[in-house]
């Protein structure tokens, strides 16, 4: 597999067919089946979909955190600098978490524990990869403290998660993530629990952080205007599957998938008048009972019985822009439009 | 510890999931004195405990010391609170010196149990799956067999035995209970997102069990080792009752019951003292161990 003088233009991250399954009583639930992406070094890429299309379970698998009744499906490779990360040892994988691959949670306040100082738990992280002393790991948390913008750093470390605001903690989660300066970090939704002013502070923190690192963000969201703004690259995801994947450009120019065409004509937009916000119809079914051909047929205006038979597979729309739906090679049947 | 920073946004309007209250540190001290029972149940344990630990000092007569074979089985006096035993030895003397076995082996029998209980618990509920499984089994196999019967058994196999051998007797048959709560600690709050979180940044397992996890589980463990306390004096003396206690002239309060149990129509006081002290006893460990439980958290703890 490694083979020594690989192609310098292998990009940091090459995920192949991951797919992420989970043996549940009501049948086995493919989370994620079948996504392939790159992300190269110091870019950034978006990830969006709705809650439950295989966000988080993609992002969860890179950093090999899936448990039982998951597991990842062998066929899938997660190839990151140089090294298929499914084919370390458990050891080997804990050396990647938070050092070469770090992630920032959602949720602030449940990612923070609330029983140690905050302090504590971003020295922790040198703690375990550097083996720090208690008081080197320290001054290293505060220095990274002050680096994500924490006001008197030196003070604040002694405090308690739920003495600080959500924004707080949240920079807090960051600089625990960013503490071994890793290569890539994992965004999952990072803004979705704040509120509007403060999650425009922690993403302009993040776009910071990121030229000032050269680091890669991978970064999940179900905010399209989030991408508009960070990202260069999108993956849609829908039903455990990439359905988009291009520039973030030509997302918003051209959009090939319907789902994705739902996501924008949802997005509330200045200037657009009166008009009330399109909704996609329906819900993401479940992961146990994924409809045969395109997943997304039951919810699209432009089904026909191509689509129930067969999956649609990744067509090449133009150069770096791939969509899975039919109508890429039939364009014309775009103006038949139904209610499904 | 102050509570929010000036100026800080908690605005949650949107939030998902509900933030956390405020993790603010239990007052037992405050529930305690805030309620007459337990403040005599305290007080009630702290002359108990004075007692046990000050005997050598304070105890009246040395109490394995026949006094005088003329003043056998006297009532209570002013000489003899307790009144004398069937061998004139002094009762008060020997309820304090026997306060000193019967917590002393109950305490670390329950140190025993804790921490066995506790590691047994911590690993099953952290590695689930198989091994999960095996290790609940074995927990479901001891708590199906009546505790008293199988340390009837050891004990009469063992013959004879010290205080220490005793406590560990006692420890190693009832760690069951507490493994089963350890172990649902430890899988709630594995569930948790800062564990997942933990294991994101690199932690090993026993990283993440002993620092993120465990810490979590201490209170419910305190209560339940606080009212195990009192099961234990119970089943100690109920051994000694039935003459497999420590070896004698050792005496614990179970002892000391079966001593005056004879006599018990003709010289009362023999075993009702001994008898009341413990009754008492577990009553204010049982009342203690309630409150706490009800200042801590107020989560249901199985019994042991």
């Amino acid at each position: 597999m490694t083979s020594h003088g690989a192609p310098v233009v292998e990009p940091l991250l090459r995920v192949g067919d991951l797919r992420t399954w989970f043996r549940t009583p009501a049948g086995i639930a493919r989370a994620v089946d079948g996504v392939s992406f790159d992300v190269r070094a110091g870019e950034t890429v978006g990830m969006v979909g709705e809650s439950g299309c295989g966000k988080t379970v993609t992002a969860l698998s890179l950093l090999r955190l899936i448990e039982p009744p998951g597991r990842i499906e062998p066929g899938s490779s997660i190839r990151f600098e140089g090294r298929d990360l499914l084919t370390l040892s458990e050891e080997e994988m804990r050396r990647v978490r938070g050092n070469r691959i770090a992630m920032v949670f959602q949720e602030p306040m449940t990612a923070l524990n609330p029983v140690f100082t905050i302090g504590d738990q971003v020295a922790e992280v040198a703690r375990v990869h550097d083996g720090a002393s208690r008081r080197a790991a320290w001054q290293r948390a505060v220095d990274m403290l002050s680096q994500v913008g924490i006001p008197d750093p030196a003070e604040r470390a002694k405090s308690y998660p739920h003495q600080l605001s959500g924004g707080m903690r949240q920079r807090v989660l960051i600089a625990m993530a960013l503490m071994m300066n890793p290569s890539l970090l994992i965004a999952d939704e990072p803004t979705t629990a704040l509120d509007v002013t403060i999650q425009a502070q922690i993403l302009e923190l993040l776009a910071d952080l990121q030229q000032r690192l050269g680091l890669a963000v991978l970064l999940i969201t179900h905010d399209l205007g989030v991408v508009a703004e960070f990202a260069a690259r999108v993956l849609v995801m829908y039903g455990g599957q990439i359905v988009e994947s291009t520039s973030t450009r030509e997302l918003f120019a051209d959009p090939q998938h319907p789902y994705t065409r739902g996501l924008l004509e949802a997005m509330p937009r200045l200037g657009q008048g009166r008009n009330r916000l399109t909704v996609i119809p329906g819900s993401v079914p479940a992961p146990t009972h994924w409809p045969s051909g395109c997943r997304f047929r039951d919810r699209c205006p432009h089904a026909w019985d191509r689509c129930a038979s067969e999956p649609p597979p990744a067509y090449p729309y133009s150069p770096g822009h791939q969509a899975r739906c039919h109508l890429v090679v039939e364009p014309t049947r775009l103006s038949e439009q139904h209610t499904p | 510890m102050p509570s929010a920073t000036p100026g800080s946004v908690v605005a949650f309007a949107d939030a998902p999931v509900a933030p956390l209250g405020p993790w603010t540190p239990p007052h037992p001290a405050r529930a305690i004195l805030g309620d007459p029972a337990a403040v005599l149940a305290a007080v009630a344990l702290g002359i108990v405990a004075l007692a046990a630990l000050l005997a050598p000092w304070i105890a009246p007569f040395d109490p394995s010391l026949p006094l005088d074979l003329s003043a056998r089985a006297r009532p209570p006096s002013t000489t003899h609170w307790f009144g004398t035993d069937a061998i004139s030895r002094d009762l008060l003397s020997r309820v304090m010196y026997g306060a000193r076995l019967s917590l002393g082996i109950s305490f670390i029998a329950v140190l025993v149990a804790t921490l066995v209980g506790t590691g047994w618990g911590a690993v099953a509920g952290y590695a689930g799956g198989a091994l999960d499984s095996t290790l609940m089994r074995i927990v479901d196999t001891g708590l199906a067999i009546p505790r008293i019967i199988l340390l009837l058994a050891i004990v009469s196999l063992w013959g004879a035995l010290t205080a220490t051998g005793l406590a560990l007797v006692l420890g190693l048959t009832g760690w069951f209970g507490a493994s089963r709560l350890v172990r649902a600690e430890v899988r709630r709050v594995r569930q948790r997102d800062f564990t997942l979180a933990a294991r994101a940044l690199g932690a090993a397992p026993s990283r993440v069990l002993v620092r993120h996890v465990l810490p979590h589980a201490i209170t419910p463990m305190l209560i339940a080792a606080t009212l195990a306390i009192g099961q234990v004096v119970v089943v100690e003396a109920g051994l000694a009752f039935l003459g497999y206690g420590i070896a004698p002239p050792a005496a614990s309060w179970g002892s000391i019951i079966r001593d005056g149990r004879d006599s018990v129509a003709t010289a009362w006081w023999m075993s009702v003292f001994p008898g009341v002290t413990l009754a008492l006893t577990v009553l204010a460990i049982n009342v203690l161990g309630d409150r706490l439980r009800a200042a801590l958290g107020g989560r249901q703890v199985p019994a042991p």
